[in-house]
């Protein structure tokens, strides 16, 4: 009857191993599920993500309120499904009551809407950035500690206009929520101050061939917006150069962002002098900041600097670690108090003062940057200009921001 | 639970549930009581979910054991359903939604779905092998792409969200217990269907053509027909499984219906095994598992290589899969008891 134990003791194996939720339950330990992407084209971006977030945690020695940190973690390839079919297992299976993430537009939203369907448990973004996150039909259960993708693009326009001269700027973007904000951001500033867009092109996510895209850039054009992101904004800078591009680039914030540009290859070449926009900036001499770059490189292979994903996933981390240490970790009220801490909170991060509005969105400040060539060889985004304190309606009045209507392809227009 | 319960209940003679096989009351017994010890995530996002893709694998280890007809294109078939069920259903995303009621829009999904696989069929039939799976995955990438870039009809990258299972019967369809018995009894069905069907005439007919396509011609029977025939019913097997899986996520998007989700489909039937409609069932349980907790085994850099390495190991073990597996095993455990006798 060998093979009958053998058997057995196979089964008993993969059932303890598949089971976490049988393991003794720790009192002495607060459970904090991570999502983020490590399947997909963002995979560098969500390991970029969970290097930020264990920063924080590390920040604190691994304590808060008393108890011990458990981080479990969870998985999407960035697509909604799978976004929420992770946070499902989290919440449903892992049992945990606070989750940090996700990390891409329409996952934000996907997990909004699962987040409505489970009250008593706390969500706080990761560094999705799509604007109806929070601006429209917001979940009381749903905080963003880490600003939206318009008001990542806070100045840029209006520094492209006025001080690059760009009048007339073509526009390469990934076809989905995330950059359809950016490309909101930068050209509510850039239509207003009179530059006018031509010409916009939305790829799929996960493209790898862009030379339709490329060839169908107008030639009358001063400069080109992209918002690419991972692995797209690498090839396409990539096949940019190889076709003899010579327009001069403005950047989304994650195409010249650290997951960029520390690509090989010869990306670098067309990079150099791009202005953008986003939450960070690599060469902010604030000691804050410069504490927080010293603190992050301890983690596993980390990059020269921190991407604007390990600095959101860290600002959300940071601010669900300052709330549960004001209730003491007690979230056996479903999380009531926890959110009142969150909501009440306001914090000082590596890139200045946070606060949240009454969606729950943050107010923060933005970095206008341009990539330049550090002298250790590597690609650094240069601290122009500290835009202070933007809020999700980008200063304009709540009631006119909302008549402008939903970010998407033909919103805002001026051709 | 009433759709499996009655065929239960008529077998009270010997001779019937002897045809129907103890394993298949013991498997019956222990899927029915199964919410009494699973919890609301097990019944749902384990049980549901390897259900609703055994049912996928199903409609492709029919077309494949039976006719030979390798597919890629059952992930499409589905995801046409669920996007006919957003479409003219009710969805939360604001794009298109024509609330037709339930009973309207879900028959009206499998049967569009089902014709779309007839038309898959009809481009792929006069293909074999290699090249009716080059055929199939061009039409996947290309629904895909469709999707992702067509937001006046699908809503592109975003697609459609809020759908979810209505209530009927005075039943919550969406909540986990009831959830997993509209999915056990969809699959009991469509099993049942593909059971009996092996064994009917077309069955016999189309297992011939499988084996022999020219002399099925020669006799007098119409091969591309039939084929087509599989096709249409294989379709109405993944459109119902498509309408699930919506309600399942409570969204669809072209994330749903990929490639890489077009591939597992296939995985699935492989790890199972396509000689029998069990197979399967058996690779999704597998699959969905290593899927949901490879994670936690060896964390979130390497799991995929985890399921790689799984999938090897069983494919390399037994090429028929887990149902070879068995076959392999089986005659050992009854030499083991024999020399084990007093």
């Amino acid at each position: 009857m060998n093979i009958h134990k053998r058997t057995l003791l196979l089964l008993a194996m993969a059932t303890a191993l598949s089971s976490p939720h049988l393991a003794l339950a720790d009192d002495a330990s607060i459970k904090i599920g991570v999502l983020a992407t490590f399947e997909g084209p963002f995979t560098v971006l969500g390991e970029d993500g969970m290097r930020g977030a264990m920063t924080a945690v590390d920040e604190v020695g691994g304590m808060v309120g008393g108890k011990k940190i458990e981080i479990v973690k969870g998985s999407s390839d960035a697509s909604p499904d799978s976004a929420v079919r992770a946070a499902r297992k989290l919440v449903e299976q892992d049992g945990v009551k606070v989750l940090v993430g996700p990390l891409s537009g329409d996952e934000g939203v996907a997990v909004k809407d699962y987040a409505k369907t489970q009250p008593n448990v706390t969500f706080i973004n990761g560094t999705s950035a799509a604007q109806d996150t929070t601006l429209r039909n917001p979940a009381p259960n749903f905080f963003r500690f880490s600003t939206d993708g318009a008001q990542w693009m806070a100045g840029l326009g209006t520094y492209a206009y006025q001080v690059k001269g760009y009048k007339r700027v073509a526009v390469v973007a990934e076809d989905y929520s995330f950059p359809y904000t950016q490309v909101f951001g930068f050209m509510a500033e850039f239509c207003k101050a009179g530059g006018k867009v031509p010409s916009k092109s939305w790829v799929p996510i996960g493209n790898k061939d862009f030379s339709s895209v490329i060839a169908a850039i107008p030639d009358d054009v001063d400069a080109i917006y992209v918002a690419l992101g991972g692995a797209d904004a690498v090839n396409f800078l990539t096949q940019f150069q190889q076709a003899g591009g010579s327009a001069p680039l403005i950047g989304g914030s994650i195409t010249v962002d650290q997951t960029v540009l520390t690509s090989k290859g010869k990306t670098r070449d067309v990079l150099i002098g791009t202005p953008s926009a986003g939450p960070v900036a690599d060469t902010n001499d604030t000691p804050a900041w410069k504490a927080f770059v010293a603190a992050y490189k301890k983690q596993p292979d980390a990059f020269p600097s921190p991407s604007l994903f390990a600095h959101g996933y860290y600002v959300d981390m940071k601010a669900t670690l300052l709330a549960l240490g004001e209730v003491k970790d007690d979230v056996s009220d479903g999380g009531v108090k926890l959110r009142d801490a969150l909501s009440k909170l306001s914090f000082d991060t590596p890139t200045g003062k946070v606060s949240l509005d009454k969606n729950r969105n943050a107010i923060a400040d933005i970095y206008l940057t341009e990539v330049t060539a550090g002298s250790d060889g590597n690609l650094y985004n240069k601290l122009v200009k500290v835009i202070p304190q933007v809020n999700q309606t980008l200063g304009i009045p709540e009631k006119d921001f909302l008549a402008l209507g939903a970010v998407g392809r033909d919103n805002p227009s001026c051709p | 639970m009433t759709l499996l319960s009655t065929p239960a209940d008529r077998s009270a003679s010997g001779s019937r549930l002897e045809r129907l096989g103890a394993a298949h009351v013991a498997l019956a017994v222990a899927l029915v009581i199964f919410p009494a010890i699973g919890s609301d995530f097990f019944l749902t996002q384990i049980g549901g979910y390897s259900l609703i893709f055994g049912m996928l694998a199903l409609s492709l280890m029919m077309l494949a054991g039976y006719g030979g007809m390798v597919s890629l294109a059952q992930m499409t078939v589905a995801g046409i359903a669920g996007y006919m069920v957003a479409i003219f259903g009710q969805n939360s995303s604001g794009v298109l939604g024509f609330g037709w009621p339930w009973w309207i829009a879900v028959p009206f999904a499998v049967l569009v779905a089902a014709l779309a696989s007839a038309l898959i069929g009809a481009i792929s039939v006069r293909t074999e092998g290699i090249y009716t799976i080059m055929i199939t995955l061009a039409i996947a990438t290309a629904t895909f792409y469709f999707t992702q870039q067509n937001y006046t009809i699908f809503n592109g990258f975003p697609g459609f969200a809020g759908l979810k299972a209505p209530v009927f019967w005075s039943v919550d369809w969406r909540s986990p217990v009831a959830f997993y018995y509209l999915c056990l009894g969809m699959a009991a069905l469509v099993y049942a269907a593909v059971l009996y069907g092996s064994r009917s005439t077309f069955g016999l007919t189309l297992q011939a053509i499988r084996d022999n396509p020219r002399r099925m011609r020669a006799i007098g029977f119409d091969v591309t027909a039939h084929k087509i025939f599989a096709w249409f019913l294989a379709g109405v097997i993944a459109g119902l499984a498509g309408v699930l899986l919506v309600w399942f996520n409570g969204r669809i998007s072209p994330g749903t219906i990929g490639v890489s989700a077009a591939i597992n489909v296939l995985i699935i039937a492989v790890i199972g095994g396509i000689r029998h409609p069990i197979g399967p069932f058996l690779g999704a349980v597998v699959v969905v598992m290593m899927q949901t907790f490879a994670i936690d085994i060896v964390g979130a850099e390497r799991f995929n290589t985890l399921i790689g390495l799984v999938f090897l190991v069983i494919v390399f073990v037994s090429p028929d899969g887990l149902l070879g597996l068995w076959g392999k095993i089986k005659p050992h455990i009854a030499q083991e008891s024999l020399r084990s006798g007093p």
